[in-house]
């Protein structure tokens, strides 16, 4: 019998329409690195947030068994009272406090009177950043270090409050490579000290480098669990574990006739809006008139970052690169040049970056062309009802009338409000990120067909997903992207799930 | 497609993907013809006219049918027009996000330009008028340029502006009244177009201005449905609509037959007539007026759609800046005079009407026409309580309260809205 500290026995987590976890199995043994992989929205973060009591007892099926006992958490303060603590991947440090003030944030050492004794905070938060191997001054503001120093603040608030089990997601995804190496010698350091940790992560060269075990969860299920110390297990296993399911006839068929290229994006660079360092680095690819372009890559990778500096330099800073369309070169210096020159882009997030919810189908769909329907600045509404009228037969979209409001729509047809939007500006080329996220199997399949309807009428595609049997399905071409840098290039017919995680998980140099 | 529902994304995404379509477009197409669907979709923006409806009953009953007299309603149109065209330009801050602190400083320093230019160097009476716009304009453009192209909240911009132009108002007037105006820059505000074309004790002319508005929009509502029938989008049913026509006519014609037993058709009224019309166009239909929107709807969308939000902001606070101009014109013209302390506590008046007529607080919701009875709603309930003697103190406690509960009505109505979703 393996000593256990954490045991998660069949937990089923079910949200309105859809299972998130089904029949999760995790057992961490003490004292190891346990990761824990599979790709975005396999339910990784929603397994986490049973463990540490987000979602409480009741609101899932199944039990927890942490250090021999059955627990039930009601919220992070259970869980964190008996040493389970979780660093999420946006830290929550408040910039304008002290490195001290934000270790003892809701958990203030108090000295006489209930005062909060300072040199005695001070003095403790020293020794435990000399602990987690910061020299900082316990007094300097946070928002002053850069973000790996912040990522060992967080760590050092962790073990200010006595942990047991430190949970990890993604820490190393907004790191440089030496933030990186640095944290991983910490994750080593602690786990000689007999603090047991689970690190979620995309990046298999660090899990193959510092875990113990690794559980693979796919589709909400657990895959498996292997030990990384029998030295048997690749990268290249885990990628399977992480991938292997079935395609089946999901994507509708298209013929593929690709034609001239119609954008051509050449040593494109980004850096990100207020850190130092660079988002996306050197990106060059093309794109055909009829042509599906996927972008491969894994979150944090820069897909969209890549995207929305394309178009009108709506992210980041200094950026650099050359922008070719139909062979012309051409300058997209703001949201408003961009959808002139041609390039539409679909946000991934529609909620917040691709629709008025509060306004209705009609505005919505000429919300990026009202000049099209205007003359002298007056908007002929008649003509914008006959116009989003049109689209909403043509999509599809279900609801009563262009005069409903697009908050109340399920996410299939909020997207297909979107896509009309953009549709209406006429573009050369539709960048898509995300284009199904959220939505169910029968819209996804709808939203594949408009794209094929799309190419068939001579406009090019890109669409970024970190769905790969999606891409798969419904791309000609795929570019894999990693830590920001196209990583390869390959027509569909070559790519498998299998090398393109292998490209997408690249990384610049193994970590020590 | 036997396959199961992969979890494709997060599951804080997830919770809003359950299907859940409104109902079947085919039910649709009839229209919504039952008065309860009506009512229900519109609450926000119906409950405000049942709210003043109940509101004008009840001072009448409270006065004795004085609150409806024909002086009495000719004195209300007189006493707030210069808030009701504030609060115009406000509602349109408001829809974008923002909000002006500024405007009762405005009305004061554009009123002192004017009476400066008029009264102490003695020049024509439209000189004061074009000054005080100018001035009200540039006002606009210092805010907007702050708010707009360096990025600083309306917030702060505009609380600046207040004690700005307060004190600009100060050092213009060397801290002393100015009055009176000659009589045609009285005129603006307490001028009445009366006896144009007769009347046996009652001005025919009020009459007939009151008779072609209300056949203008009967012609305009039915060519709106007309269009609508034909872009097969759905309308109410023909009763309800013909009740709709006749019940505003007669809103209006009773508006004018008191104001034709009083003193005729006072001049402002017809500046604010245009002025509510012209806006009410240009915030339904232009390009202008849906940015607006868009922006106050979602900012990050609307940018990321290639509006120009700099601009549309620029030129929000250049709007708010003139309609604070006009207001400071007929403030001015009102008093016969300029005073130093003129317009205090405008800007709060115009605030609480856009909210009270349903602009909601974080943006992107709000018509000129609420607005409009929204600030209608405060001057009754002034005047009313005015009228029955009603202490100041208390006055201010009940406006208070009106505001408070006008607001959680709003919020409410959106919780309320959002769990249906």
């Amino acid at each position: 019998m393996d000593d256990h500290l954490l045991e998660m026995r069949s937990i089923t987590k079910t949200f309105p329409g859809v299972k998130a976890l089904e029949d999760v199995n995790l057992a961490v043994r003490r004292g190891e690195i346990h990761a824990i992989c599979g790709e975005n929205g396999a339910g990784k973060s929603t397994l986490m947030k049973v463990l540490s009591g987000v979602y409480p007892t009741g609101s899932y099926e199944g039990e927890i068994v942490y250090d021999g006992q059955p627990v039930r958490f009601n919220g992070i303060r259970d869980s964190e009272h008996v040493g389970i603590v979780i660093i999420h991947q946006e830290l929550a440090l408040v910039p304008y406090l002290s490195i001290a003030e934000n270790i003892f944030l809701g958990n203030e050492r108090r000295g006489r009177g209930g005062l909060i004794d300072w040199n005695k905070a001070n003095a403790e938060a020293g020794r435990l950043l000399d602990e987690v191997g910061l020299t900082e001054n316990p007094v300097t503001p946070v928002g002053q270090l850069g973000v790996g120093k912040q990522q060992l603040v967080e760590i050092a608030k962790a073990l200010s409050k006595d942990v047991r089990l430190l949970i990890l997601d993604e820490p190393t995804a907004a790191l440089n490579d030496n933030d990186s190496a640095h944290l991983l010698d910490l994750l080593r350091r602690l786990r000689e000290r007999g603090i047991t940790c689970i690190m979620i992560s995309h990046k298999l060269g660090e899990i193959t480098a510092i875990a113990d075990q690794v559980t693979v969860i796919r589709d909400g299920r657990t895959v498996e669990t292997l030990s990384l110390h029998a030295g048997e297990v690749t990268q290249e296993r885990i990628i399977r574990g992480m991938v292997g399911r079935d395609l089946q006839s999901f994507y509708p068929e298209r013929q593929s006739r690709p034609g001239d290229e119609v954008l051509r994006v050449e040593d494109w660079t980004v850096w990100h809006p207020t850190q130092d360092r660079k988002v996306v680095e050197g990106a060059s690819f093309t794109v055909r008139a009829g042509e599906v372009v996927g972008i491969a890559g894994l979150m944090g990778a820069g897909r969209t970052e890549l995207a929305m500096s394309i178009f009108g330099r709506s992210y980041g800073r200094n950026v650099s690169g050359r922008l070719f369309v139909r062979g012309r070169e051409v300058k997209a210096r703001s949201v408003a040049e961009a959808i002139d020159i041609g390039i539409a882009y679909a946000t991934e997030d529609r909620k917040h970056y691709g629709l008025n919810l509060i306004d209705d189908i009609r505005h919505n769909i000429s919300a990026a062309a009202l000049d099209k329907l205007a003359s002298a600045g007056w908007v002929n509404d008649n003509e914008e009802i006959k116009v989003s009228e049109g689209y909403r037969r043509d999509m599809n979209i279900k609801a009563p009338s262009v005069t409903a409001v697009v908050g109340k729509l399920s996410g299939g047809n909020q997207q297909k409000v979107v896509l009309s939007k953009w549709l209406f500006t006429d573009p050369e080329v539709l960048i898509l990120d995300e284009p199904t996220r959220g939505i169910d199997v029968g819209a996804k399949y709808e939203i594949y067909t408009i794209i094929n309807r799309l190419v068939a009428a001579g406009k090019a595609v890109l669409v970024i997903s970190s769905e790969l049997p999606e891409l798969l399905g419904i791309c000609d071409r795929i570019y894999t992207l990693s830590a920001g840098r196209i990583t390869g290039e390959m027509p569909v017919g070559q790519a498998t799930q299998e090398n393109l995680m292998e490209l997408m998980t690249k990384e610049k140099e193994l970590v020590a | 497609m036997t396959r199961t529902v992969p979890p494709s994304s997060e599951p804080e995404a997830q919770t809003a993907t359950a299907p859940k379509d409104v109902a079947p477009a085919t039910a649709l197409r009839t229209g919504t013809s039952d008065v309860r669907t009506l009512i229900t979709r519109n609450l926000r923006q119906s409950g405000i006219y049942v709210a003043f409806v109940v509101i004008i009953a009840l001072f009448a009953v409270l006065t004795g049918g004085t609150s409806l007299s024909p002086n009495n309603v000719t004195n209300i149109v007189l006493q707030y027009s210069y808030i009701l065209i504030l609060a115009i330009g406000m509602v349109i801050v408001i829809i974008a996000g923002h909000i002006d602190l500024s405007v009762g400083s405005v009305v004061a320093l554009t009123g002192a330009v004017s009476a400066v230019l008029v009264i102490r160097h003695g020049m024509p009476w439209w000189v004061g008028v074009l000054a005080a716009l100018a001035v009200g304009i540039a006002i606009g453009a210092w805010h907007g340029f702050w708010v707009a192209y360096v990025g600083i909240p309306a917030f702060i911009v505009t609380l600046a502006g207040m004690l700005l132009f307060r004190g600009l108002t100060l050092q213009v007037l060397d801290n002393i009244s100015l009055s009176p105006f000659p009589p045609q820059y009285g005129r603006i505000a307490s001028g009445f177009l009366n006896g144009l074309i007769g009347g046996n004790g009652y001005d025919a002319f009020t009459l007939l201005v009151g008779a072609i508005a209300v056949a203008g929009y009967a012609v305009s509502t039915w060519r709106t449905r007309t269009a609508r029938i034909r872009y097969q989008q759905p309308v109410e049913s023909f009763p309800l609509f013909v009740a709709k026509i006749v019940a505003v006519g007669a809103v209006v014609m009773a508006f004018a037959w008191q104001l034709a037993h009083a003193r005729g058709l006072p001049i402002v009224l017809i500046i604010l007539a245009v002025l509510i019309i012209a806006y009410g166009i240009i915030t339904k239909r232009t390009v202008f007026g849906r940015q607006v929107y868009a922006i106050g709807g979602n900012l990050a969308a609307a940018t990321l759609s290639g509006v120009k939000v700099r601009a549309v902001n620029f030129w929000i606070f250049v709007n708010m800046g003139f309609l604070a101009g006009v207001a400071g014109v007929v403030f001015s013209s009102r008093s016969n005079g300029a005073q130093p302390a003129a317009g205090n506590m405008f800007e709060l008046d115009a605030i609480a009407a856009a909210f009270i007529g349903g602009a909601a607080v974080t943006g992107g919701v709000g018509t000129v026409v609420g607005a409009m009875v929204g600030g209608l709603i405060m001057a009754v309930m002034s005047n009313g309580m005015q009228l029955m003697g009603v202490d100041q103190s208390v006055q201010s406690v009940v406006k208070g309260l009106v505001l408070l509960l006008a607001v959680a009505f709003d919020v409410y109505n959106k919780r309320r809205a959002g769990a249906a979703r």
